[in-house]
């Protein structure tokens, strides 16, 4: 895919918020490869701000695993990419950096929220990007911007020096304009490290054939249902019959959990952020302001100063859902809920070997178009099941609509990464990229 | 339906503060969210166990930490060999 001409500077679609002189090292898997670094994973001395104006100043004194890991590897850090405030957001306009363009359409959001990594990929500035999706914020911006984005199985990538937001969704991943580079990396990335106590020490093995002869394709009606673009799901059904003339079979399912599988979704990563960014005082990082007032005081001047207003409605909202006569009917809901989720994947996939259908629900919406909160969370409908159960998914380019790039998505059993790159490869060769 | 006092009351809690000239359509997004979260009000649990998160246990051993002078860099003070917080009691 082409890009849209640079509008000028070096960096025309502000994907980055820090620019790094690193080189890349002429040893190792990864010689020579530039990366660019999601900026929620932490870099020995490049400053890591989440997107957010709360980490002013702040330079990490460590490495994340992953990054220790690619520069072992021979790979140079090309800069920290631009996201949505801490994670919070679909469209990487929710940044204290301001919002990253589309380089397929600079009127366009790239999705978020790992949308600087997807924009500096697709816009050419660097092969391949580390982003992190806690409910879809790795696929939604490769599907938008016309890349591939893997999000590994829960417990394949360590999360350690990962800032967290919802430590039970998340997980870092690859996104490069190709299954291989994805793959690649991801191989780099899944080496075991004993800080994540979620992690398992299966390492990621490679394994493209593009063979799909014979593979059950499971296709959830509910993925193609209301909200969805009808033209985008025509896109996605052409994309599987692709599959289907390789010698794949299609098998119609159903997802009757997809009815509550998002309100579970934002009812608990706003619950774990609201624990997870207390620890945003400006007391050990950060800026601070004036230490002799009093605590909550300080406290409380700060946060208003320092976070934008998706974090502080997420902050109250897991609050809210956290409270004493609320718990019941909000937190403990949703992880019933999150339970049925798991419980209909299982069940699906006693029959099927992968499941299909759409990414987003939409192609790229126009940057301000989305003012309204729960219109922008709708959007995320499609990829929130994935981390609600920990399971690999990979959005992969199958077309356009109206110009702008169509995702498919391939989400696979727990701890087969390998089949779902293998069969996003198989569609990637199929289709004749 | 919740109030703008009670977004308020758990602003407070939160320790985030709400600007006042924003409150009544925070109040208004917010509610229409709660509202979307009565869904969960249909979850029957069907499901048993089942899940593919997992902790590892570990001994708890000693290792080196970060080095004391790049950490104690970042605060605003320092004092000691100590970061140098807000009084708590008033």
């Amino acid at each position: 895919m082409k890009a849209a001409a640079p509008a000028g500077g070096d960096d025309p679609f502000n994907a980055f918020i820090t620019r790094c002189e690193g080189k890349p090292a002429g040893k190792g898997m990864l010689a020579g490869l530039m990366v660019a670094v999601k900026d929620n994973i932490s870099t020995r001395g490049i400053p890591t701000s989440c997107g957010s104006r709360i980490l002013e100043g702040y330079t990490p004194p460590y490495n994340a695993h992953v990054v220790d890991l690619i520069l072992g590897e021979g790979a140079g850090i090309a800069g920290k990419t631009n996201m949505d405030e801490f994670g919070m957001g679909s469209s990487t306009e929710n940044s204290a950096f301001g919002p990253t363009k589309n380089p397929v359409d600079p009127s366009r959001v790239p999705g978020g929220s790992s949308g600087g990594s997807a924009a500096a990929v697709a816009a050419g500035l660097v092969p391949v990007a580390l982003g992190s999706d806690t409910g879809g914020s790795i696929r939604c911006p490769a599907a938008f911007c016309g890349i591939v984005g893997l999000k590994p199985s829960y417990g394949r990538v360590s999360r350690y020096g990962l800032v967290a937001y919802a430590n039970s969704l998340e997980q870092i991943g690859p996104l490069a304009r190709t299954v291989g580079e994805v793959s690649l990396l991801m191989e780099v990335i899944s080496r075991y490290d004993p800080r994540d106590s979620t992690m398992r020490d299966q390492p990621f093995s490679p394994r493209l054939t593009g063979d799909v002869k014979s593979l059950r394709i499971g296709v959830p009606a509910e993925f193609f249902g209301a909200g969805v673009d009808p033209a985008v799901a025509e896109k996605v059904r052409a994309a599987i019959a692709v599959m289907e003339e390789m010698g794949a079979h299609v098998i119609p399912c159903s997802m009757p959990s997809m009815a509550y599988a998002l309100a579970a979704y934002y009812v608990t990563c706003t619950s774990e952020a609201s624990s997870n960014l207390a620890r945003f005082d400006g007391v050990r990082y950060g800026p601070s302001d004036d230490i002799r007032m009093p605590w909550h005081d300080a406290f409380r001047e700060v946060r208003a100063k320092g976070f934008g207003e998706e974090v502080r409605r997420r902050i109250l909202l897991g609050t809210f859902a956290l409270s004493a006569g609320y718990y019941g009917k909000y937190y403990a809901k949703a992880q019933a809920a999150r339970r049925n989720v798991r419980a209909d994947f299982a069940r699906i996939f006693r029959d099927v070997d992968v499941i299909a259908g759409p990414t987003m629900p939409t192609v790229a919406f126009r940057i301000g178009e989305k003012t309204d909160p729960l219109s922008m969370y709708l959007s995320d409908i499609l990829t929130v099941p994935a981390n609600l159960a920990g399971i690999p998914a990979v959005s992969v380019p199958c077309g356009m609509v109206n110009g702008l790039p169509v995702g498919l998505q391939i989400m696979g059993k727990p701890f087969e990464d390998e089949r779902v790159l293998d069969v996003a490869y198989a569609y990637e060769q199929g289709a004749g990229r | 339906m919740v109030s703008p006092d009670d977004v308020e009351k758990i602003a407070n809690l939160a320790d985030i503060s709400l600007s006042r000239d924003r409150l009544g359509e925070f109040t208004r997004e917010f509610n229409a969210i709660l509202d979307y979260f009565n869904v969960l009000d249909t979850v029957r649990e069907e499901a048993g166990e089942g899940g593919c998160e997992f902790n590892v246990m570990r001994e708890d051993e000693i290792t080196l930490s970060l080095p004391q002078d790049e950490v104690l860099a970042l605060p605003r003070e320092s004092e000691d060999g100590f970061i140098k917080a807000p009084r708590v009691m008033e």
